[in-house]
Protein backbone atom coordinates (compact mmCIF):
# COMPACT_ATOMS: atom_id res chain seq x y z
CA UNK A 1 0.00 0.00 0.00
CA UNK A 2 1.31 3.42 -0.88
CA UNK A 3 0.61 6.62 0.86
CA UNK A 4 1.34 9.98 -0.73
CA UNK A 5 0.98 11.85 2.52
CA UNK A 6 4.19 12.14 4.51
CA UNK A 7 3.90 10.29 7.80
CA UNK A 8 3.50 12.82 10.57
CA UNK A 9 4.70 12.18 14.12
CA UNK A 10 2.03 11.86 16.79
CA UNK A 11 1.87 14.95 18.95
CA UNK A 12 1.08 14.38 22.62
CA UNK A 13 -0.68 17.10 24.57
CA UNK A 14 -1.09 16.99 28.34
CA UNK A 15 -4.02 19.20 29.32
CA UNK A 16 -2.79 19.17 32.92
CA UNK A 17 0.14 21.25 31.65
CA UNK A 18 -1.33 23.14 28.67
CA UNK A 19 -4.56 25.06 28.18
CA UNK A 20 -7.49 24.10 25.97
CA UNK A 21 -6.92 27.36 24.07
CA UNK A 22 -3.35 26.34 23.26
CA UNK A 23 -4.49 22.88 22.21
CA UNK A 24 -7.26 24.16 19.96
CA UNK A 25 -4.90 26.67 18.33
CA UNK A 26 -2.53 23.79 17.60
CA UNK A 27 -5.35 21.70 16.10
CA UNK A 28 -6.49 24.62 13.95
CA UNK A 29 -3.04 25.01 12.39
CA UNK A 30 -2.43 21.27 11.98
CA UNK A 31 -1.72 19.86 8.53
CA UNK A 32 -3.67 16.99 6.97
CA UNK A 33 -2.49 13.57 8.09
CA UNK A 34 -1.18 14.65 11.50
CA UNK A 35 -2.21 12.89 14.68
CA UNK A 36 -2.67 14.03 18.27
CA UNK A 37 -3.07 12.23 21.58
CA UNK A 38 -4.55 14.27 24.40
CA UNK A 39 -4.26 13.26 28.06
CA UNK A 40 -5.85 14.60 31.24
CA UNK A 41 -8.85 16.37 29.70
CA UNK A 42 -10.48 16.45 33.19
CA UNK A 43 -13.89 17.35 31.79
CA UNK A 44 -12.77 20.71 30.40
CA UNK A 45 -15.07 22.42 27.95
CA UNK A 46 -14.69 23.03 24.20
CA UNK A 47 -11.80 20.63 23.65
CA UNK A 48 -11.24 20.02 19.94
CA UNK A 49 -13.81 22.57 18.80
CA UNK A 50 -13.61 23.72 15.20
CA UNK A 51 -11.27 21.10 13.73
CA UNK A 52 -11.08 21.68 9.95
CA UNK A 53 -8.11 19.56 8.82
CA UNK A 54 -7.99 15.85 8.05
CA UNK A 55 -6.33 14.90 11.30
CA UNK A 56 -6.68 12.10 13.84
CA UNK A 57 -7.27 13.08 17.47
CA UNK A 58 -7.44 10.67 20.39
CA UNK A 59 -8.47 11.82 23.87
CA UNK A 60 -7.83 9.65 26.91
CA UNK A 61 -10.34 10.57 29.61
CA UNK A 62 -13.66 12.37 30.01
CA UNK A 63 -14.36 15.61 28.12
CA UNK A 64 -16.72 18.43 29.07
CA UNK A 65 -19.25 20.57 27.21
CA UNK A 66 -19.16 21.16 23.44
CA UNK A 67 -16.43 18.66 22.67
CA UNK A 68 -15.58 18.68 18.93
CA UNK A 69 -18.16 21.37 18.30
CA UNK A 70 -18.49 22.47 14.65
CA UNK A 71 -16.34 19.50 13.64
CA UNK A 72 -15.58 19.73 9.90
CA UNK A 73 -13.25 16.88 9.02
CA UNK A 74 -10.92 14.29 10.48
CA UNK A 75 -11.54 11.63 13.11
CA UNK A 76 -11.82 12.31 16.80
CA UNK A 77 -12.04 9.54 19.41
CA UNK A 78 -12.69 9.94 23.12
CA UNK A 79 -11.80 7.04 25.38
CA UNK A 80 -14.20 8.20 28.05
CA UNK A 81 -17.47 10.10 28.26
CA UNK A 82 -18.55 13.50 26.96
CA UNK A 83 -20.55 16.36 28.45
CA UNK A 84 -23.40 18.48 27.08
CA UNK A 85 -23.41 19.34 23.37
CA UNK A 86 -21.03 16.69 22.02
CA UNK A 87 -20.12 17.49 18.37
CA UNK A 88 -22.67 20.26 18.29
CA UNK A 89 -23.24 21.50 14.73
CA UNK A 90 -20.89 18.88 13.26
CA UNK A 91 -20.52 19.43 9.50
CA UNK A 92 -18.65 16.27 8.42
CA UNK A 93 -15.95 13.89 9.69
CA UNK A 94 -16.25 11.38 12.53
CA UNK A 95 -16.59 11.86 16.29
CA UNK A 96 -16.51 8.68 18.38
CA UNK A 97 -17.08 8.48 22.15
CA UNK A 98 -16.48 5.11 23.79
CA UNK A 99 -18.43 6.00 26.94
CA UNK A 100 -21.63 7.97 27.44
CA UNK A 101 -22.64 11.42 26.22
CA UNK A 102 -24.73 13.97 28.10
CA UNK A 103 -27.63 16.01 26.72
CA UNK A 104 -27.91 17.39 23.19
CA UNK A 105 -25.37 15.09 21.55
CA UNK A 106 -24.82 16.06 17.88
CA UNK A 107 -27.38 18.85 18.22
CA UNK A 108 -28.04 20.69 14.93
CA UNK A 109 -25.45 18.51 13.15
CA UNK A 110 -25.39 19.04 9.38
CA UNK A 111 -23.33 16.02 8.36
CA UNK A 112 -20.66 13.53 9.40
CA UNK A 113 -20.97 10.61 11.78
CA UNK A 114 -21.24 10.71 15.58
CA UNK A 115 -20.77 7.37 17.34
CA UNK A 116 -21.52 6.94 21.03
CA UNK A 117 -20.85 3.43 22.30
CA UNK A 118 -22.70 4.04 25.58
CA UNK A 119 -25.88 5.94 26.38
CA UNK A 120 -26.85 9.56 25.86
CA UNK A 121 -28.88 11.93 27.99
CA UNK A 122 -31.91 13.84 26.76
CA UNK A 123 -32.27 15.64 23.42
CA UNK A 124 -29.87 13.49 21.41
CA UNK A 125 -29.89 14.79 17.83
CA UNK A 126 -32.11 17.76 18.62
CA UNK A 127 -32.66 19.75 15.43
CA UNK A 128 -30.33 17.44 13.48
CA UNK A 129 -29.95 18.62 9.90
CA UNK A 130 -28.14 15.78 8.16
CA UNK A 131 -25.76 14.19 10.67
CA UNK A 132 -25.75 10.42 11.19
CA UNK A 133 -25.79 9.35 14.85
CA UNK A 134 -25.23 5.80 16.07
CA UNK A 135 -25.79 5.13 19.78
CA UNK A 136 -24.77 1.74 21.19
CA UNK A 137 -26.92 2.15 24.27
CA UNK A 138 -30.07 4.10 25.02
CA UNK A 139 -31.06 7.72 24.50
CA UNK A 140 -32.96 10.12 26.76
CA UNK A 141 -36.21 12.00 26.28
CA UNK A 142 -36.95 14.55 23.56
CA UNK A 143 -34.38 13.09 21.22
CA UNK A 144 -34.53 14.04 17.52
CA UNK A 145 -36.80 16.95 18.49
CA UNK A 146 -37.51 18.98 15.33
CA UNK A 147 -35.12 16.74 13.40
CA UNK A 148 -34.81 17.84 9.80
CA UNK A 149 -32.47 15.41 8.04
CA UNK A 150 -29.99 12.61 8.71
CA UNK A 151 -30.26 9.24 10.41
CA UNK A 152 -30.40 8.35 14.13
CA UNK A 153 -29.66 4.74 15.12
CA UNK A 154 -30.33 3.57 18.67
CA UNK A 155 -29.25 0.05 19.64
CA UNK A 156 -30.89 0.34 23.06
CA UNK A 157 -34.09 2.12 24.10
CA UNK A 158 -35.43 5.60 23.39
CA UNK A 159 -36.93 7.89 26.04
CA UNK A 160 -40.17 9.82 25.94
CA UNK A 161 -41.30 12.05 23.07
CA UNK A 162 -38.97 10.60 20.46
CA UNK A 163 -38.96 12.69 17.28
CA UNK A 164 -41.35 15.34 18.51
CA UNK A 165 -42.23 17.83 15.73
CA UNK A 166 -39.95 15.95 13.36
CA UNK A 167 -39.68 17.27 9.78
CA UNK A 168 -37.63 14.48 8.23
CA UNK A 169 -34.85 12.11 9.50
CA UNK A 170 -35.03 8.35 9.68
CA UNK A 171 -34.85 6.98 13.22
CA UNK A 172 -33.99 3.31 13.85
CA UNK A 173 -34.51 1.88 17.33
CA UNK A 174 -33.67 -1.68 18.37
CA UNK A 175 -35.18 -1.58 21.87
CA UNK A 176 -38.29 0.04 23.27
CA UNK A 177 -39.59 3.54 22.66
CA UNK A 178 -41.10 5.12 25.80
CA UNK A 179 -43.35 7.34 23.67
CA UNK A 180 -43.40 9.08 20.31
CA UNK A 181 -43.60 12.86 20.05
CA UNK A 182 -46.09 14.80 17.96
CA UNK A 183 -46.08 13.80 14.27
CA UNK A 184 -43.53 10.99 14.74
CA UNK A 185 -44.82 7.60 13.60
CA UNK A 186 -43.55 4.08 13.05
CA UNK A 187 -42.92 3.24 9.41
CA UNK A 188 -42.22 -0.04 7.61
CA UNK A 189 -38.66 -1.31 7.24
CA UNK A 190 -38.13 -1.76 3.52
CA UNK A 191 -35.08 -3.24 1.82
CA UNK A 192 -33.42 0.15 1.36
CA UNK A 193 -33.81 0.85 5.07
CA UNK A 194 -32.26 -2.46 6.07
CA UNK A 195 -29.40 -1.72 3.68
CA UNK A 196 -28.69 1.82 4.92
CA UNK A 197 -29.00 0.72 8.55
CA UNK A 198 -26.54 -2.10 7.89
CA UNK A 199 -24.10 0.40 6.42
CA UNK A 200 -24.47 2.75 9.39
CA UNK A 201 -23.93 -0.06 11.91
CA UNK A 202 -20.86 -1.23 10.02
CA UNK A 203 -19.48 2.32 9.85
CA UNK A 204 -19.91 2.54 13.62
CA UNK A 205 -18.14 -0.80 14.13
CA UNK A 206 -21.27 -2.51 15.45
CA UNK A 207 -22.66 -5.99 14.86
CA UNK A 208 -26.40 -5.73 15.55
CA UNK A 209 -28.76 -7.27 12.99
CA UNK A 210 -30.66 -4.54 11.08
CA UNK A 211 -33.71 -6.83 11.08
CA UNK A 212 -34.03 -6.30 14.87
CA UNK A 213 -34.72 -2.57 14.47
CA UNK A 214 -37.90 -0.59 13.90
CA UNK A 215 -38.08 2.60 11.86
CA UNK A 216 -39.70 5.88 12.88
CA UNK A 217 -40.14 9.08 10.94
CA UNK A 218 -42.34 12.02 10.14
CA UNK A 219 -46.07 11.71 9.43
CA UNK A 220 -45.67 15.08 7.71
CA UNK A 221 -48.97 16.29 9.09
CA UNK A 222 -47.39 19.41 10.62
CA UNK A 223 -45.87 20.61 7.35
CA UNK A 224 -48.80 22.82 6.48
CA UNK A 225 -51.15 24.96 8.46
CA UNK A 226 -54.57 23.36 8.80
CA UNK A 227 -57.43 25.78 8.37
CA UNK A 228 -59.46 23.70 10.83
CA UNK A 229 -57.06 24.94 13.56
CA UNK A 230 -57.52 28.61 12.74
CA UNK A 231 -59.86 29.03 15.70
CA UNK A 232 -57.03 28.07 18.07
CA UNK A 233 -55.03 31.20 17.27
CA UNK B 1 -27.29 29.41 35.62
CA UNK B 2 -25.87 28.39 38.99
CA UNK B 3 -23.28 25.88 40.07
CA UNK B 4 -23.61 23.11 42.62
CA UNK B 5 -21.01 20.78 44.11
CA UNK B 6 -21.78 18.38 46.95
CA UNK B 7 -19.69 15.75 48.67
CA UNK B 8 -20.47 13.07 51.24
CA UNK B 9 -17.44 11.29 52.66
CA UNK B 10 -18.05 7.65 53.54
CA UNK B 11 -14.45 6.89 54.39
CA UNK B 12 -13.57 8.56 57.73
CA UNK B 13 -9.90 8.82 56.75
CA UNK B 14 -10.83 11.42 54.11
CA UNK B 15 -12.71 13.67 56.52
CA UNK B 16 -9.65 15.73 57.44
CA UNK B 17 -9.58 16.85 53.81
CA UNK B 18 -13.26 17.76 53.33
CA UNK B 19 -12.52 21.45 52.79
CA UNK B 20 -9.60 20.80 50.48
CA UNK B 21 -11.68 18.48 48.30
CA UNK B 22 -14.60 20.92 48.31
CA UNK B 23 -12.31 23.79 47.36
CA UNK B 24 -11.13 21.83 44.32
CA UNK B 25 -14.76 21.27 43.32
CA UNK B 26 -15.75 24.90 43.96
CA UNK B 27 -13.00 26.16 41.62
CA UNK B 28 -14.73 24.38 38.72
CA UNK B 29 -18.22 25.77 39.33
CA UNK B 30 -17.23 29.44 39.68
CA UNK B 31 -18.00 30.12 36.01
CA UNK B 32 -21.59 29.03 36.55
CA UNK B 33 -22.29 31.60 39.25
CA UNK B 34 -19.74 34.29 39.98
CA UNK B 35 -21.96 36.79 41.86
CA UNK B 36 -22.32 35.09 45.24
CA UNK B 37 -21.73 31.76 46.91
CA UNK B 38 -22.47 29.68 49.95
CA UNK B 39 -21.35 26.61 51.85
CA UNK B 40 -22.97 24.10 54.17
CA UNK B 41 -20.32 22.18 56.10
CA UNK B 42 -21.18 19.23 58.30
CA UNK B 43 -18.91 18.22 61.15
CA UNK B 44 -16.17 20.83 61.30
CA UNK B 45 -14.93 20.85 64.89
CA UNK B 46 -13.49 24.34 64.57
CA UNK B 47 -16.57 26.12 63.14
CA UNK B 48 -19.20 24.06 64.94
CA UNK B 49 -17.75 21.96 67.77
CA UNK B 50 -19.57 18.75 68.65
CA UNK B 51 -21.26 19.93 71.85
CA UNK B 52 -22.46 23.27 70.48
CA UNK B 53 -25.24 24.75 68.43
CA UNK B 54 -24.38 27.13 65.61
CA UNK B 55 -26.50 29.91 64.16
CA UNK B 56 -25.50 31.87 61.07
CA UNK B 57 -26.59 35.51 60.84
CA UNK B 58 -26.33 37.88 57.90
CA UNK B 59 -25.55 41.58 57.81
CA UNK B 60 -25.27 42.07 61.58
CA UNK B 61 -24.65 45.78 62.14
CA UNK B 62 -23.78 45.50 65.85
CA UNK B 63 -20.08 45.33 66.70
CA UNK B 64 -19.06 41.65 67.02
CA UNK B 65 -17.49 42.10 70.49
CA UNK B 66 -20.46 44.04 71.83
CA UNK B 67 -22.81 41.46 70.36
CA UNK B 68 -20.80 38.60 71.95
CA UNK B 69 -20.79 40.29 75.36
CA UNK B 70 -24.53 41.02 75.24
CA UNK B 71 -25.27 37.46 74.16
CA UNK B 72 -23.03 36.08 76.96
CA UNK B 73 -25.18 37.93 79.48
CA UNK B 74 -28.34 36.48 77.93
CA UNK B 75 -26.88 32.95 77.93
CA UNK B 76 -24.82 32.60 81.11
CA UNK B 77 -22.48 29.64 81.12
CA UNK B 78 -23.02 28.94 77.43
CA UNK B 79 -19.51 30.10 76.43
CA UNK B 80 -20.79 32.10 73.47
CA UNK B 81 -18.41 32.54 70.54
CA UNK B 82 -19.11 35.11 67.81
CA UNK B 83 -17.06 35.01 64.61
CA UNK B 84 -17.42 37.55 61.81
CA UNK B 85 -16.68 36.07 58.36
CA UNK B 86 -17.53 38.68 55.72
CA UNK B 87 -21.29 39.22 55.58
CA UNK B 88 -21.74 36.11 57.73
CA UNK B 89 -21.68 36.20 61.50
CA UNK B 90 -21.35 32.77 63.06
CA UNK B 91 -22.54 32.29 66.62
CA UNK B 92 -21.92 29.10 68.60
CA UNK B 93 -22.84 28.29 72.17
CA UNK B 94 -23.23 25.39 74.57
CA UNK B 95 -26.98 25.38 74.09
CA UNK B 96 -29.63 23.98 71.83
CA UNK B 97 -30.29 25.69 68.52
CA UNK B 98 -33.72 27.03 69.51
CA UNK B 99 -32.39 28.51 72.76
CA UNK B 100 -29.50 30.19 70.95
CA UNK B 101 -31.78 31.55 68.23
CA UNK B 102 -34.21 32.95 70.81
CA UNK B 103 -31.40 34.69 72.70
CA UNK B 104 -30.10 36.19 69.45
CA UNK B 105 -33.54 37.47 68.50
CA UNK B 106 -33.94 39.09 71.92
CA UNK B 107 -30.88 41.21 71.11
CA UNK B 108 -31.19 41.63 67.32
CA UNK B 109 -34.88 41.88 66.55
CA UNK B 110 -34.28 42.04 62.80
CA UNK B 111 -31.65 39.28 62.74
CA UNK B 112 -31.52 37.41 59.46
CA UNK B 113 -30.92 33.79 60.38
CA UNK B 114 -29.31 31.98 57.43
CA UNK B 115 -28.20 28.78 59.11
CA UNK B 116 -28.88 26.74 62.17
CA UNK B 117 -27.89 23.38 63.52
CA UNK B 118 -25.79 21.27 65.83
CA UNK B 119 -23.84 19.71 62.97
CA UNK B 120 -23.90 22.13 60.07
CA UNK B 121 -22.18 25.47 59.56
CA UNK B 122 -23.69 27.68 56.86
CA UNK B 123 -21.56 30.45 55.36
CA UNK B 124 -22.67 32.64 52.47
CA UNK B 125 -22.17 36.03 50.93
CA UNK B 126 -21.79 38.13 47.80
CA UNK B 127 -18.57 38.34 45.82
CA UNK B 128 -16.28 36.01 43.93
CA UNK B 129 -16.73 32.46 45.23
CA UNK B 130 -13.00 31.84 45.63
CA UNK B 131 -12.55 35.08 47.62
CA UNK B 132 -15.39 33.93 49.86
CA UNK B 133 -13.74 30.49 50.22
CA UNK B 134 -10.62 32.31 51.41
CA UNK B 135 -12.64 34.38 53.91
CA UNK B 136 -14.29 31.21 55.25
CA UNK B 137 -11.03 29.22 55.39
CA UNK B 138 -12.60 26.48 53.30
CA UNK B 139 -9.34 24.61 52.66
CA UNK B 140 -8.91 24.00 56.40
CA UNK B 141 -12.41 22.63 56.91
CA UNK B 142 -12.90 19.08 58.12
CA UNK B 143 -16.06 16.99 58.37
CA UNK B 144 -18.15 14.34 56.70
CA UNK B 145 -20.34 16.22 54.24
CA UNK B 146 -20.44 19.52 52.42
CA UNK B 147 -22.47 21.46 49.94
CA UNK B 148 -21.39 24.44 47.85
CA UNK B 149 -23.30 26.72 45.52
CA UNK B 150 -22.28 29.52 43.18
CA UNK B 151 -25.12 31.80 42.17
CA UNK B 152 -26.04 33.63 39.00
CA UNK B 153 -29.10 35.46 40.27
CA UNK B 154 -32.33 35.36 38.25
CA UNK B 155 -35.34 35.43 40.57
CA UNK B 156 -34.21 37.90 43.24
CA UNK B 157 -31.43 40.36 44.06
CA UNK B 158 -27.74 39.60 44.53
CA UNK B 159 -27.57 39.68 48.31
CA UNK B 160 -26.17 37.39 50.99
CA UNK B 161 -29.72 36.39 51.94
CA UNK B 162 -30.45 35.43 48.32
CA UNK B 163 -27.34 33.22 48.17
CA UNK B 164 -27.68 29.50 48.76
CA UNK B 165 -27.82 27.22 50.72
CA UNK B 166 -31.14 27.79 52.41
CA UNK B 167 -31.25 26.33 55.89
CA UNK B 168 -34.72 26.81 57.33
CA UNK B 169 -34.71 23.95 59.84
CA UNK B 170 -31.95 22.55 62.02
CA UNK B 171 -29.18 20.97 59.93
CA UNK B 172 -31.37 20.82 56.79
CA UNK B 173 -29.81 22.56 53.77
CA UNK B 174 -30.99 23.08 50.20
CA UNK B 175 -29.29 24.43 47.09
CA UNK B 176 -31.02 25.01 43.76
CA UNK B 177 -29.98 25.49 40.15
CA UNK B 178 -32.93 26.73 38.14
CA UNK B 179 -36.06 28.72 38.82
CA UNK B 180 -39.54 27.92 40.07
CA UNK B 181 -42.47 29.48 38.23
CA UNK B 182 -45.20 28.94 40.84
CA UNK B 183 -43.25 29.83 43.97
CA UNK B 184 -45.46 32.84 44.78
CA UNK B 185 -48.59 30.65 45.00
CA UNK B 186 -46.86 28.05 47.16
CA UNK B 187 -45.39 30.78 49.40
CA UNK B 188 -48.90 32.16 49.92
CA UNK B 189 -50.20 28.71 50.83
CA UNK B 190 -47.37 28.08 53.28
CA UNK B 191 -47.82 31.54 54.83
CA UNK B 192 -51.48 30.71 55.33
CA UNK B 193 -50.29 27.65 57.29
CA UNK B 194 -48.23 29.96 59.52
CA UNK B 195 -44.83 29.49 57.89
CA UNK B 196 -42.53 32.52 58.12
CA UNK B 197 -40.32 33.53 55.16
CA UNK B 198 -37.02 35.42 55.28
CA UNK B 199 -36.81 36.44 51.61
CA UNK B 200 -38.66 36.66 48.31
CA UNK B 201 -36.33 34.04 46.86
CA UNK B 202 -37.97 31.14 44.98
CA UNK B 203 -35.51 28.58 46.36
CA UNK B 204 -36.43 29.47 49.95
CA UNK B 205 -39.98 28.35 49.15
CA UNK B 206 -38.68 24.89 48.21
CA UNK B 207 -36.62 24.76 51.41
CA UNK B 208 -39.65 25.76 53.52
CA UNK B 209 -41.83 23.25 51.71
CA UNK B 210 -39.40 20.38 52.35
CA UNK B 211 -38.94 21.37 56.00
CA UNK B 212 -42.73 21.43 56.38
CA UNK B 213 -43.11 17.97 54.80
CA UNK B 214 -40.38 16.53 57.03
CA UNK B 215 -42.01 18.10 60.06
CA UNK B 216 -45.24 16.38 59.07
CA UNK B 217 -43.58 12.98 58.95
CA UNK B 218 -42.33 12.51 55.39
CA UNK B 219 -38.88 11.10 54.90
CA UNK B 220 -36.54 13.11 52.66
CA UNK B 221 -37.22 11.04 49.56
CA UNK B 222 -41.00 11.32 49.94
CA UNK B 223 -40.79 15.06 50.58
CA UNK B 224 -38.82 15.54 47.35
CA UNK B 225 -41.23 13.37 45.38
CA UNK B 226 -44.10 15.54 46.64
CA UNK B 227 -42.14 18.65 45.73
CA UNK B 228 -42.05 17.38 42.14
CA UNK B 229 -45.84 17.15 42.16
CA UNK B 230 -46.36 20.66 43.55
CA UNK B 231 -43.57 22.83 42.14
CA UNK B 232 -43.42 23.91 38.52
CA UNK B 233 -40.21 25.10 36.92
CA UNK B 234 -36.62 24.16 36.27
CA UNK B 235 -34.57 22.66 39.01
CA UNK B 236 -31.69 20.57 40.05
CA UNK B 237 -31.83 20.41 43.85
CA UNK B 238 -29.43 19.00 46.42
CA UNK B 239 -30.76 18.64 49.95
CA UNK B 240 -28.66 17.54 52.91
CA UNK B 241 -29.31 16.44 56.47
CA UNK B 242 -26.60 15.39 58.95
CA UNK B 243 -26.82 11.82 57.72
CA UNK B 244 -28.05 12.03 54.16
CA UNK B 245 -27.77 13.75 50.82
CA UNK B 246 -30.47 13.86 48.15
CA UNK B 247 -30.49 14.94 44.50
CA UNK B 248 -33.50 15.52 42.25
CA UNK B 249 -33.97 17.11 38.82
CA UNK B 250 -37.15 18.40 37.24
CA UNK B 251 -38.98 15.93 34.97
CA UNK B 252 -37.58 17.37 31.75
CA UNK B 253 -34.06 17.77 33.11
CA UNK B 254 -33.53 21.40 32.21
CA UNK B 255 -30.55 21.79 34.47
CA UNK B 256 -27.43 19.65 34.45
CA UNK B 257 -26.28 17.24 37.14
CA UNK B 258 -23.74 14.48 37.32
CA UNK B 259 -23.01 12.03 40.09
CA UNK B 260 -19.90 10.01 40.88
CA UNK B 261 -19.77 7.27 43.48
CA UNK B 262 -17.00 5.21 45.03
CA UNK B 263 -16.80 3.19 48.24
CA UNK B 264 -15.11 6.23 49.83
CA UNK B 265 -17.46 9.04 48.77
CA UNK B 266 -20.49 10.14 46.82
CA UNK B 267 -20.30 13.42 44.93
CA UNK B 268 -22.67 15.47 42.80
CA UNK B 269 -21.90 18.49 40.67
CA UNK B 270 -23.38 20.59 37.90
CA UNK B 271 -20.56 19.55 35.61
CA UNK B 272 -18.13 16.64 35.51
CA UNK B 273 -15.09 18.91 35.66
CA UNK B 274 -15.93 19.66 39.31
CA UNK B 275 -15.57 15.94 40.07
CA UNK B 276 -12.44 15.34 38.01
CA UNK B 277 -9.94 15.96 40.81
CA UNK B 278 -11.58 13.76 43.46
CA UNK B 279 -9.38 10.87 44.66
CA UNK B 280 -10.25 7.65 42.84
CA UNK B 281 -12.45 9.35 40.22
CA UNK B 282 -10.90 7.16 37.53
CA UNK B 283 -12.66 4.13 39.03
CA UNK B 284 -15.86 5.88 40.14
CA UNK B 285 -19.32 4.96 38.88
CA UNK B 286 -20.33 8.11 37.00
CA UNK B 287 -23.87 8.80 35.83
CA UNK B 288 -26.40 11.53 35.17
CA UNK B 289 -29.38 11.40 37.51
CA UNK B 290 -32.55 10.57 35.57
CA UNK B 291 -35.14 13.32 35.30
CA UNK B 292 -37.76 13.38 38.05
CA UNK B 293 -36.08 10.61 40.07
CA UNK B 294 -35.14 11.23 43.71
CA UNK B 295 -31.71 9.89 44.69
CA UNK B 296 -30.72 9.68 48.35
CA UNK B 297 -27.59 8.45 50.06
CA UNK B 298 -27.36 7.72 53.78
CA UNK B 299 -24.13 7.76 55.71
CA UNK B 300 -23.63 4.31 57.12
CA UNK B 301 -24.23 4.15 60.90
CA UNK B 302 -21.35 1.67 60.97
CA UNK B 303 -19.00 4.56 60.25
CA UNK B 304 -20.24 7.33 62.53
CA UNK B 305 -19.06 10.77 61.55
CA UNK B 306 -18.47 11.71 65.16
CA UNK B 307 -19.71 10.55 68.53
CA UNK B 308 -22.77 12.74 68.55
CA UNK B 309 -24.03 12.13 65.03
CA UNK B 310 -27.67 11.10 65.22
CA UNK B 311 -28.64 7.69 63.84
CA UNK B 312 -31.51 9.36 62.06
CA UNK B 313 -32.43 12.98 61.76
CA UNK B 314 -35.35 14.19 63.82
CA UNK B 315 -36.82 17.47 62.68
Amino acid sequence: MTNDTAIQPITSIDLAARSVRELNQLLHTAVDGSAFVIDNPAGQHSIGAGIDADIDVTVNGHVGYYFAGMHKTGTVTVHGSAGVGLAENIMSGIVHVTGDASQAAAATGHGGLVIIDGNTGARCGISMKGVDIVVGGSIGHASAFMAQAGRLVVCGDAGEALGDSIYETRIYVRGTVASLGADCVEKPMREEHLAELGDLLTAAGRHEDPADFRRFGSARSLYHFKVDNAGSY
Amino acid sequence: MCGIAALQLRNPTLRGDLGLLMHGMLCEIVDRGPDSAGLALYGDDRLNPADRAAVTLLDVSMDADVFAQTLAVALPGAAVVVTRLGETTLVTALTGTAELEAAIESILQDAQVAGRGEHVTVLKGTGHPLDLAETYGLKQVTGWQGLSHTRMATESAVTASGAHPFTVADDLCLVHNGSFSNHASIRRQLRAEGIHFDSENDSEVAARYIARRLEQGDDLSTALTRLGEVFDGFYTLVVTTPTSMAVVRDPIACKPAIIAETDDWIAMASEYRALASLPGIENARIFEPSPGVVYTWELSPAAPARDTIPEAISL
